[in-house]
């Protein structure tokens, strides 16, 4: 039990420093204008990726179910320029729906 | 009687914050279901949400453990997969400048949500609301969550099941739909999708964001200099 508390604790640390250390990158590199650049470009990335992620990927795997419905179900709803909340209930509703139905 | 108008700190960017918090804060209770099962106490388990505190590390944490692995693969598992929140805490810096005395609280609260959250934002008042609207309310619902999973144990259900992963699909969309505009995010969101959906199979968990992001970095140089 205490040898679990150990490794709980050190990999709390370590997943800390880990955030701590981007933040403490100097400000003056921050103000490059190719940084700028870059990070326009991450953003849409990063944020591709999650939405990607979290649709197709369970694991190390890619796997086709709901969480499709759920995109598509999203993303008419912001085509038509529904609320972000409405947005998040759109999703869950389709996922859940298309589950019930036996997908 | 007349309607009275809306607090000015209810902005958009807040109301995302609490909804994305709503929908993914739950999943705790996955969590502390499945970390007891695992072998953890009851107190283990929300040690791990409050201070590790980012979803998939915590997942692959209790899974290597539960799968039969040491601690050790447990916790390299673990901190592989926290390494896109380095990237995500560059991004954020730049984006917010935060005070110094704000970066360790800051750090803590780093995640994909807050990160996501943030960057969605048209402007950098509504991005600092975002991402502490994002993060200190994921954070207090992933923890009350989690110490419901550890206590109730396997008697909860599979929040997939209600759609909750459905949520988080529609979560994420909505916060990357504002940013596409134009051809040339178009072609890297297109490439972004690709370059993870490619490496997932190949790489640990968390490591295709990286790729996808550092393909993403290139892709929008690439872009940059092809304009006079």
């Amino acid at each position: 039990m205490t040898q679990m508390w150990v490794w709980v604790l050190g990999a709390c640390a370590i997943a800390y420093l880990t955030k701590l250390s981007g933040f403490l990158v100097p400000d003056s590199l921050l103000e490059r204008p190719w940084v700028t650049t870059v990070s326009a470009g991450m953003t849409v990335g990063l944020l591709t990726s999650l939405v990607t992620v979290n649709t197709l990927v369970t694991g190390t795997a890619v796997v086709l179910d709901a969480r499709i419905a759920a995109l598509a179900a999203a993303a008419v709803a912001l085509w038509l320029r529904a609320p972000y909340i409405v947005v998040v209930l759109v999703g869950a509703l389709a996922a859940a729906a298309v589950r019930f139905a036996g997908f | 009687m007349p309607a009275s108008p809306a607090p000015t700190w209810w902005t958009p960017a807040v109301r995302m914050g609490v909804s994305i918090a709503v929908a993914v804060g739950v999943y705790g209770v996955s969590f502390g279901a499945l970390a007891v099962a695992a072998g953890l106490s009851v107190g283990q388990a929300v040690v791990l949400s409050m201070l590790m505190f980012t979803g998939g590390s915590q997942f692959a944490f209790i899974g290597v453990i539960s799968g039969g692995g040491t601690l050790a693969a447990a916790t390299t598992a673990a901190s592989l997969l926290g390494i896109r929140n380095a990237v995500y805490g560059v991004q954020l810096n730049a984006l917010l400048r935060p005070r110094a005395a704000l970066k360790p609280v800051m750090a803590q609260l780093t995640i994909d949500e807050s990160t996501a959250t943030a960057l969605s934002q048209p402007d950098r008042a509504e991005s600092r609301r975002g991402f502490w609207t994002a993060g200190v309310g994921v954070w207090v619902m992933w923890n009350l969550f989690t110490l419901l999973g550890a206590l109730l144990g396997s008697q909860i259900g599979d929040p997939a099941a209600f759609g909750l992963d459905g949520a988080a699909v529609a979560a994420f969309l909505g916060l990357l739909w504002p940013r596409l505009k134009g051809r040339d995010a178009g072609a890297i969101a297109v490439a972004s999708a690709f370059v993870t959906l490619v490496a997932v199979p190949f790489v640990p968990a968390g490591i295709p964001i990286i790729i996808a992001a550092a393909v993403s970095g290139a892709l929008a140089v690439a872009q940059h200099r092809r304009k006079p």
